[in-house]
């Protein structure tokens, strides 16, 4: 049985936030009496992740995903309830805890600016007790992996987003922790760039069974790392559990645009029983649900003379963004 | 353990920011050039014959200034800045989930940059001497191994003080502010510009009871072979590096639980 490597209970954030009235007058109040109010942007959660799952935590700007990550990796302290993350708080960032975690912020980074990324490798290499061979060892083999082998000497300042983007997951990964936070990881890389990323983080995920948790608005992220999806709205869960059974639930017909050979056969498709969207000379776009997708369709191919069929999936980022905007979505 | 922190985690880190450093040399030298301010106050003093008042010959007294400024050179600390422009932007944030205490890797940064600028501030030096040939002097073996010494215990009050005014970021977001308070007390008692002796008797045992004078003014008497209580100074610095200390480690673990890694 796979254990549970996270284990979150009743967990809770609340941040102060001082609020300014705008123009002079506001800002002459604001000096004198400050007006602070607690916010509760994460209320009362629960979940568990098992070891080598990869969990994508969806949901709107300041739905509270960034908070979750920052606090399962230690950066910020709960104000409620519990966080166990491999047997540690991670608060207390032990050095055991630490050298096992990794967090990647896509907007943030850690590389030395204007030096090569080699530097800062072999400078994380030594923070996490690396002897020299076993960091030129995993070096090698991260950058043959992440396909920038020639950019390790070239300054950070020099390369492509794409290729700082790589070199921040090298410099991140030297010390093959078993727990990825990702945060936005593929914010601003081209498609193509975004494809290798997420290529090497399965990848990853295979060769050492890591954990990895992933806050994305890139739909394409999710739907080809994580089977498991959690979505938060306004700092509550409201969806955990596996992501086609969450697109089911959310789109549970699909839509199927039929040529028939005639415009009469349409009319009489038309009139057969089944949903119409609409009509358009002899092509017609029906709903059938997710369920009897099967025996409708072999219905109608048997009915009637039929010239080409389409099925279309409903786009991934409307059904999710169904989610992420309704605030009383019951999924 | 400690050792091997000290033998690999700083190490590594020092080379590697002297190579960041190496690639900002102008910006370096123009910082060197900047501290010049004891020059300025020798300049003061001898022209008014301030020296006669507290019964230091001119020698002596232009060593004084000149070792004040190696000692500034070495000893000049800007974490405060650094840390609440990291904390602020989020930068600070990666650092803060591995496995060393992000005030090493500024540590390291200062002690850099102190190498780089250490080329700079002996041409200063050798100037100094040329407008000045009777101030040369060389000092004895074991008198400048102790102002090494001393003059790295003056860095480490330093910066130990500046990193716990830069811990408090997490309380007010703009902690350089209460450093500029800080900065008027060092700017008069350390004895950058004044060495601490020419002080009233009743104010003198006031600041020695203070970290200020340890920071200039007692290595700089060192160095320059003026009169000082060398084992009652090196005392008092190390006694205040083992209160600093406690009391930095205490504010940063209060404090990074008011992190809310803003900008990340």
């Amino acid at each position: 049985m796979v254990k549970n490597i996270i284990d979150v209970k009743n967990l809770s954030k609340s941040f102060d936030i001082s609020s300014k009235e705008p123009g002079l007058k506001g800002t002459i109040k604001h000096f004198f009496r400050r007006q602070t109010k607690s916010l509760k942007v994460i209320k009362d959660i629960s979940f568990e992740i098992k070891e080598g799952e990869i969990v994508g935590f969806l949901g709107a700007n300041g739905a509270g995903k960034t908070t979750i990550l920052k606090m399962l990796c230690g950066l910020i302290y709960p104000s409620e309830g519990s966080i166990l993350v491999s047997g540690y708080l991670p608060f207390r960032r032990k050095e055991n805890f630490l050298k096992n975690i990794t967090l990647i912020m896509g907007q943030k980074q850690q590389l030395i600016w204007d030096l090569p990324p080699i530097e800062s490798f072999y400078l994380n290499a030594s923070i996490y007790d690396l002897d020299k061979f076993e960091a030129k060892k995993r070096i090698k083999k991260l950058s043959e992996m992440l396909e920038i082998d020639e950019e390790l000497f070239i300054p950070v300042r020099k390369l492509s987003l794409g290729q700082r983007m790589k070199s921040e997951l090298l410099a991140a990964l030297i010390h093959e922790p078993n727990i990825l936070f990702l945060d936005e990881p593929t914010l601003g890389l081209d498609i193509n760039a975004q494809r290798n990323l997420r290529k090497f983080l399965q990848k990853y995920n295979n060769e050492t069974n890591a954990t990895i948790c992933l806050t994305s608005h890139y739909m394409k992220d999710i739907t080809s790392l994580c089977k498991r999806v959690i979505c938060v709205h306004e700092g509550a869960i409201s969806y955990d559990g596996k992501l086609d059974l969450l697109l089911k639930k959310l789109s549970p017909v699909k839509e199927i645009l039929i040529v028939c050979r005639t415009e009469e056969d349409a009319i009489k498709l038309e009139n057969s029983g089944f949903t119409v969207k609409n009509k358009i000379k002899n092509e017609i776009t029906i709903k059938i649900e997710n369920n009897s997708i099967t025996s409708s369709l072999k219905t109608i191919l048997n009915n009637f003379d039929i010239e080409d069929l389409f099925i279309n999936e409903p786009p991934i980022d409307e059904v999710i963004g169904k989610v992420l905007i309704k605030k009383d979505y019951v999924i | 353990m400690l050792s091997n922190l000290i033998n690999r985690k700083i190490f590594t880190l020092l080379k590697v920011q002297y190579s960041n450093m190496l690639e900002y040399r102008v910006e370096i030298a123009l910082w060197a050039i900047s501290g010049i301010i004891p020059f300025f106050m020798l300049n003061i003093w001898t022209n008014n014959n301030l020296n006669e008042s507290i019964n230091v010959s001119d020698i002596l007294l232009s060593r004084y200034f000149l070792c004040a400024f190696f000692v500034r050179q070495f000893s000049v600390v800007w974490v405060v800045f650094s840390f609440e422009e990291d904390s602020l932007m989020g930068k600070v944030s990666p650092y803060l989930i591995q496995p060393l205490n992000p005030f090493f890797r500024y540590f390291a940064q200062h002690l850099a940059e102190q190498i780089t600028r250490f080329p700079f501030a002996l041409i200063i030096a050798f100037f100094f001497f040329i407008f000045n040939p009777e101030s040369i002097w060389i000092p004895n073996l074991g008198i400048l191994l102790l102002s090494i010494v001393s003059t790295f215990l003056s860095f480490l009050i330093q910066f130990l003080i500046q990193s716990i005014v830069a811990c408090l970021c997490f309380w007010t977001e703009k902690a350089s502010s209460i450093e500029r308070l800080l900065f008027i007390p060092t700017l008069f008692l350390s004895g950058l510009l004044a060495p601490v002796v020419s002080f009233p008797a009743y104010v003198k045992s006031w600041i020695y009871l203070t970290p200020f004078p340890y920071l200039i003014d007692f290595p700089a008497n060192l160095l320059s072979g003026n009169e000082t209580n060398i084992s009652g100074g090196l005392i008092m610095q190390i006694l205040w590096i083992f209160i600093l200390i406690p009391l930095f480690k205490k504010i940063w673990s209060e404090g990074t639980k008011k992190y809310t890694a803003m900008g990340s």
